[in-house]
């Protein structure tokens, strides 16, 4: 995050009479900006290329016989402008257009959702004529054009400035909306087949496609979920971060009577620029499912059935059940990975300190001992890689992870340096996705499990991570591929290329950093070092010895031992075990554990089984921090003020239940002490910690590559990741998002269709000796034995109906009815 | 059309038959017919030659780009940059549309090998190995003549591999356009080649360095590349010894309207409208002019005052008007001013791409306006309102073809005011049914 501001040449100009100096090439619209100068504009955006399209912004340029746009022209040495301001001739040509772009224009903004932060309407305002000299019938259409479940058009209000074409097109590379007709009847649309068959048409489909009513100057692009909610001058606008992935976006939260009505981009040029995907931007209406949680539950002696409590009879039973089990086999601790740092680091220091275990751990997923190693030695306190390097890397290299699905942004800012620079992208997948398509990746086809190998043999990759400022990205998934962690860590070692660790969650990054893993402490600091645990015993004022020096197990042994009645208690953060590697085990040690306590949101598997379930808050009602992949810290203010508490200030009630003042129930408190630890600039405290003061890291894992699984006759090796959009329970409650999430699909290779007998569209079963899956066949180029079906996706649910994970041997066959 | 009429010696001498020469030979559109005269002996000549040299004599002719604007087209070869090691193209446009011009589909009907064989020049000048002729859709009959040329011009190895042992390579495709007229706009035509949608693309760049596929790209009018040949032959000296000093050569002027003999004159550029007429066998009986355009209907139309004004690049200029395609059009007293200014500005509006606000919504507001006035609903402030949306719209656009739509609507209004006035006061019976409106 030591961006350096390259020295620009700049040329002088003059507008309106003032003096500018102006970066060479800059165009006039953007000088004009510099000094104060507004110039209306429709089809001018700063992140997209100049079109010319809506002739708004026209200005004086002296030596030129036409008026001329200035956001198509650079500056020049000596040049004379003469805006709005100060030219008649400008003046005028701006006030014929915004009449032109007017008479087509419905006077609708009473009932236009746009209105009140339109554009159109406050430019209209500012540089329009009063009376409109049209009489004549406006242009009318049938409205509104579904473009896609999510988003809408009003055609009759798009003047057609091409900002939403253009983006789809140049920033995400989904060009599914075009212009359409020409002349007066020019519309944007979607490609319609025969009409006698809609299931012909290619509808708007992006992850992306909602920046693109974000950027419509005018009401014509709606969203079904926000049509005809509110008023933006009802609304309160909040500063957020979103909390559905590591990506960590800057994101803006509307609420209106208690309700968050809307989420927009929020304009972070580190990091999202101004673009979020659909997830970050529609997915918020779970905090208001009927399930959603508001008081505390404790099981009832006498009819076994959770019923609500007070809380403090909730915190006196939970603390009471915790206290017991501490001395009666231990407590183990699964946090999830969707807290904030601050929470996380609560977690941390309530497993330490009020229950004395490291059993902790935010992995709700597929994870390996190897992984929990180089999460000690290469990722915490590490901020090595960050956005802006992708603009600069010689070449990037992804493994185990598919940017677009698991990490837009990251996918966003390669694309763009792709189409700036011809940026080099290289992946380690068993097919070329969308998103690898359009990053115009080299695809190193590999069949899961052997990812280590290639990485560490393939001499393209090494030569591209020998690139200058090369980076290599590694997804979470690569935990569960045998030696792949410790490939990369070395390869990157050995080429100079910088690594990158991409979780899928928002939360887990700062969980890294907040020490909920069974072998860190905050700061990354190893468990098992006495040097780092004194550190921290320093920093909480504990006697010696309090902490345990034994490494903890983690979320896959925890379960484990629970299982096996090894544990005394579970006290289980937001986990949903479908999301683990074995679900069925999970729900097994949740059953069989003599007492759970369970901090959540709703009434979830977890909950159900539950001895006390604190309810907790969401994002949108607290105040917090995620860390995002880079190690960037994203704050944010609580967005709804309720009663709802934060995990953090519940455990530490649940301390104090238990005599402890752990000091973490304001978030100030617990950012001043996770600040002290840590190296990570959280907001209000004074200066960043040192992670690691006198402590050593842990040493990165040397585990040697494993080799795929061998499918025989009738197998096949699975490969799989979550779509962008998918059941994901923090996507609950909106069906227009759903709609837009991709079909889910069995990929299998030319041949392996042609072994099983079926051809795209067919069923394939893919079933292990717990469960089956069926869905329709995509015939793709890929590796032989391999077969890839979504992670969690609507008829896909990989870990619970399965209960395997990448790399797997499954069965294979067909579905039997065509389907 | 009356048959005895002749038109006098001093009109005849104006005549300079060079692109035309061939047209009433019997099947001059086939190869060996144009070979018998004289065809493709300027391409042996100009093989000889080193490309600088040809672009040399181009410039040194004088020769005007032909297709409207008058850019000199040695100059525009010149813009090509050579050596940058990117591949360079020929594009000629043949998407002939403007209103009222007839005088790229016949010379492709009835001489197109003139055309190919201007193609493989200029491409040999230009250092260009791919070359395409954007022909207009509906000129199904001129593109099959055009088609037909290129394939006998392959068969005889006028075209492909290593021409006449030349060394150079060229290969020429016809591409038939989808009907719009925005195409003929050079770089929208560019677009629609390379299967984009048909839009004015943002300029700088130009296509002289990022035309076709991003690669140095000349763009030429048909007319213009097809005098390339006569110039390679007549050499610079004898062609300006045709036309003015700043515009010289022969110049294919398309007269239609109300005259005897509508059709297509060669004259040196210079011409003017009386003798024009004259040549055309004078003005149908019972008809007086009253107005014509000189290069179509985007430019702005002129009366019987103009009737000596000389018809080249400077002439035109002078009297606040362009030269254009040298589209006569000829209107008489007995033809309504304010219709045909109605009939133009529907076509500019049905046929604007879209791109831009003033010529989308510019043009759908005045047809509108006009259609009222021909209904009898017009106002006086309609007047001020239709020029004032010209004024909004001359300049403002982004491309040519916004700017051209108002030449109609200013020129009638200047010209001929009383006609709108006579509409608009009630004097003239409406053309139209009128219909309710108001506010919406």
């Amino acid at each position: 995050m030591t961006d350096v501001v390259p020295k620009v040449d700049t040329v002088k100009l003059t507008i309106d009479g003032i003096e500018v100096e102006a970066p060479k090439g800059a165009l006039v619209i953007r000088a004009a900006e510099q000094i104060g100068i507004s110039i209306p504009r429709f089809c001018d955006h700063p992140l997209l290329a100049p079109a010319g399209a809506c002739r708004q912004c026209l200005v004086d340029v002296e030596g030129q016989r036409k008026p001329v746009a200035s956001c198509t022209q650079p500056v020049a040495e000596g040049m004379v402008v003469r805006t709005q301001m100060t030219s008649e001739v400008a003046k005028k040509a701006q006030e014929g257009i915004m009449e032109f772009l007017l008479i087509n224009h419905p006077l609708d903004c009473p009932v236009c959702d746009k209105g009140g932060e339109c554009p159109l309407q406050n430019q209209a305002m500012s540089n329009g004529q009063s009376e409109s000299r049209f009489v004549e019938h406006k242009r009318e259409y049938p409205k509104p054009l579904p473009i896609s479940t999510q988003v809408l058009l009003d055609r009759e209000r798009c003047v057609l400035c091409q900002r939403c074409t253009r983006f789809s097109d140049e920033i995400a590379g989904d060009k599914f909306i075009d212009l359409m007709e020409r002349s007066s009847n020019e519309q944007i649309g979607v490609f319609r087949g025969n009409p006698e068959s809609p299931e012909d048409d290619a509808p708007f489909n992006s992850y992306y496609s909602g920046n693109t009513i974000q950027i419509c100057p005018v009401g014509a692009l709606t969203s079904a979920q926000y049509r005809f909610r509110a008023r933006p001058f009802d609304l309160v606008s909040t500063p957020n971060a979103c909390e559905h992935c590591a990506a960590g976006c800057d994101q803006r939260a509307d609420h209106r009577r208690g309700k968050v009505m809307r989420r927009l981009a929020g304009d972070d040029a580190a990091v999202n620029e101004e673009w979020n995907c659909d997830k970050g931007r529609f997915a918020f209406q779970y905090t208001q499912a009927t399930d959603r949680l508001t008081k505390p539950l404790v099981r009832d002696r006498k009819t076994g059935e959770l019923r609500e409590a007070s809380w403090p009879e909730a915190l006196t039973v939970a603390a009471a059940g915790l206290a017991a089990a501490k001395d009666n086999g231990g407590v183990g601790v699964l946090t999830g990975g969707r807290l904030t740092v601050e929470d996380a680091f609560a977690y941390s220091k309530f497993a330490r300190v009020a229950l004395g275990t490291n059993d902790i751990d935010f992995r709700a997923r597929p994870l390996s001992g190897e992984e929990t190693e180089f999460l000690g030695s290469s990722v915490a306190g590490r901020v090595d890689v960050t956005y802006a390097d992708i603009e600069r890397a010689g070449a990037v290299v992804f493994v185990g992870l598919e940017p677009e699905e698991e990490c837009p942004i990251i996918f966003l800012r390669a694309r763009k340096t792709y189409l700036k620079r011809g940026l080099a992208s290289y992946a380690v997948a068993p097919f070329v996705s969308r998103g690898f398509e359009k990053l115009g990746a080299t695809v190193i086809l590999t069949t899961p499990g052997a990812e280590a190998e290639v990485l560490g043999e393939s001499e393209q990759l090494r030569e591209a991570l020998s690139a200058d400022g090369a980076i290599l990205f590694v997804g979470e998934r690569l935990a569960s591929v045998e030696g792949g962690l410790s490939t990369a860590a070395r390869i990157a070692e050995e080429t100079g290329a910088k690594l990158a660790w991409v979780p899928r969650r928002a939360g887990d990054r700062g969980a890294v950093e907040a020490g909920a893993l069974p072998t860190l402490l905050p700061g990354g600091r190893p468990v098992y070092d006495p040097a780092a645990r004194s550190e921290v015993a320093a920093a909480w004022q504990l006697d010696a010895g309090v902490l345990p020096s034994a490494s903890g197990r983690d979320t896959d042994a925890i379960i484990a031992a629970a299982k096996a009645g090894q544990l005394g208690a579970l006290l289980v953060g937001g986990v949903d075990p479908a999301d683990l590697a074995d679900p069925q085990a999970a729900e097994q040690a949740l059953d069989a554990v003599g007492f759970v306590v369970s901090l959540e949101l709703r009434l979830s598997v977890v909950a159900k089984r539950a001895d006390v379930v604190l309810p907790i808050a969401p994002a949108v009602e607290k105040t917090g921090s995620y860390v995002n992949w880079e190690g960037r810290v994203r704050p944010f203010g609580t967005v709804l003020k309720t009663a709802a508490m934060s995990d953090a200030r519940v455990l530490d009630a649940l301390g104090r239940e238990l005599g402890l003042e752990l000091g973490v129930g304001d978030v100030a408190a617990a950012r001043t002490q996770l600040a002290a630890l840590a190296e990570l600039p959280l907001p209000g405290t004074a200066e960043a910690g040192t992670a690691l003061r006198g402590s050593v890291r842990v040493a990165v894992p040397t585990v040697a590559a494993g080799a795929a699984a061998a499918p025989t006759s009738g197998q096949a090796v699975l490969a799989s990741w979550h779509h962008l959009l998918d059941n994901g329970s923090l996507q609950d409650g909106d069906g227009h998002l759903a709609g837009t999430a991709r079909t889910p699909v069995a990929r299998i290779s030319k041949s392996t269709a042609a072994d099983l007998g079926v051809a795209d569209g067919d069923a394939v079963t893919v079933g292990t000796g717990r469960g089956a899956i069926t869905l329709p066949a995509l015939v793709t180029d890929m590796v032989d034995g391999v077969v890839w079906v979504p992670t969690n996706s609507p008829g896909s649910t990989l870990r619970r109906t399965l209960g395997v994970a990448e790399g797997a041997l499954v069965e294979i066959s067909t579905g039997g009815t065509k389907s | 059309m009356t048959l005895d009429y002749q038109p006098s010696q001093e009109s005849l001498s104006k005549l300079t038959p060079v692109l035309t020469k061939r047209w009433l030979s019997p099947d001059a559109w086939k190869i060996d017919v144009y070979e018998r005269l004289d065809g493709y002996t300027a391409l042996r000549k100009a093989f000889k030659a080193h490309p600088d040299e040809l672009i040399q004599l181009v410039k040194d002719s004088g020769l005007r780009g032909r297709g409207g604007a008058g850019f000199p087209t040695g100059m525009k070869w010149g813009f090509i940059p050579q050596n940058d090691g990117k591949p360079h193209y020929l594009v000629v446009n043949a998407d002939e549309g403007e209103p009222g011009t007839c005088k790229d589909l016949p010379l492709m009907m009835a001489d197109p090998h003139s055309l190919v064989e201007g193609v493989i020049i200029a491409s040999y000048a230009i250092r260009a190995n791919f070359a395409a002729i954007y022909i207009r859709g509906e000129a199904v009959h001129s593109a099959r003549r055009l088609r037909a040329a290129v394939e006998q011009a392959y068969a005889k190895g006028y075209l492909g591999k290593n021409i006449l042992g030349s060394g150079f390579d060229l290969d020429l495709v016809v591409h038939s356009g989808a009907g719009a007229y925005i195409c003929g706009e050079e770089t929208a035509l560019l677009d629609s080649l390379e299967g984009y949608r048909g839009q004015p693309r943002l300029r700088p760049p130009f296509p002289a360095t990022h035309g076709l596929y991003a690669s140095p790209t000349v763009v030429n009018n048909v007319e213009t590349i097809a005098s390339v040949p006569y110039i390679v032959l007549g050499g610079s000296a004898w062609f300006r010894s045709m036309g003015t000093e700043k515009s010289p050569g022969p110049k294919i002027y398309s007269i239609s309207g109300r005259v005897n003999n509508p059709g297509q004159f060669e004259c040196g550029l210079g011409v003017t409208l009386r003798q024009l007429i004259d040549l055309a066998g004078g003005m149908q009986a019972g008809h007086e002019l009253k107005f014509w355009t000189p290069g179509g209907s985007s430019t702005p139309m002129l009366t019987d005052e103009h009737l000596d004004v000389p018809m080249d690049f400077e002439g035109m200029a002078g009297v606040g008007t362009m030269l254009g395609t040298t589209a006569v059009q000829v209107f008489s007293n007995q033809d309504d001013i304010v219709y045909a200014t109605y009939r133009w500005i529907a076509f500019y509006h049905h046929e604007s791409c879209g791109k831009c606000t003033p010529c989308r919504e510019g043009n759908y507001w005045m047809v509108r306006i006009l259609h009222r006035i021909l209904a009898g609903q017009g106002t006086v402030l309609d007047l001020d309102t239709l020029l004032d949306a010209c004024d909004n719209l001359l300049g403002r656009s982004f491309c040519a073809l916004g700017d051209g739509a108002t030449s109609p609507v200013t020129s009638s209004i200047k010209y001929f005011k009383q006609d709108y006035l006579d509409y608009i006061e009630g004097r003239k019976t409406p053309m139209f049914k009128g219909e309710l409106v108001g506010a919406h």
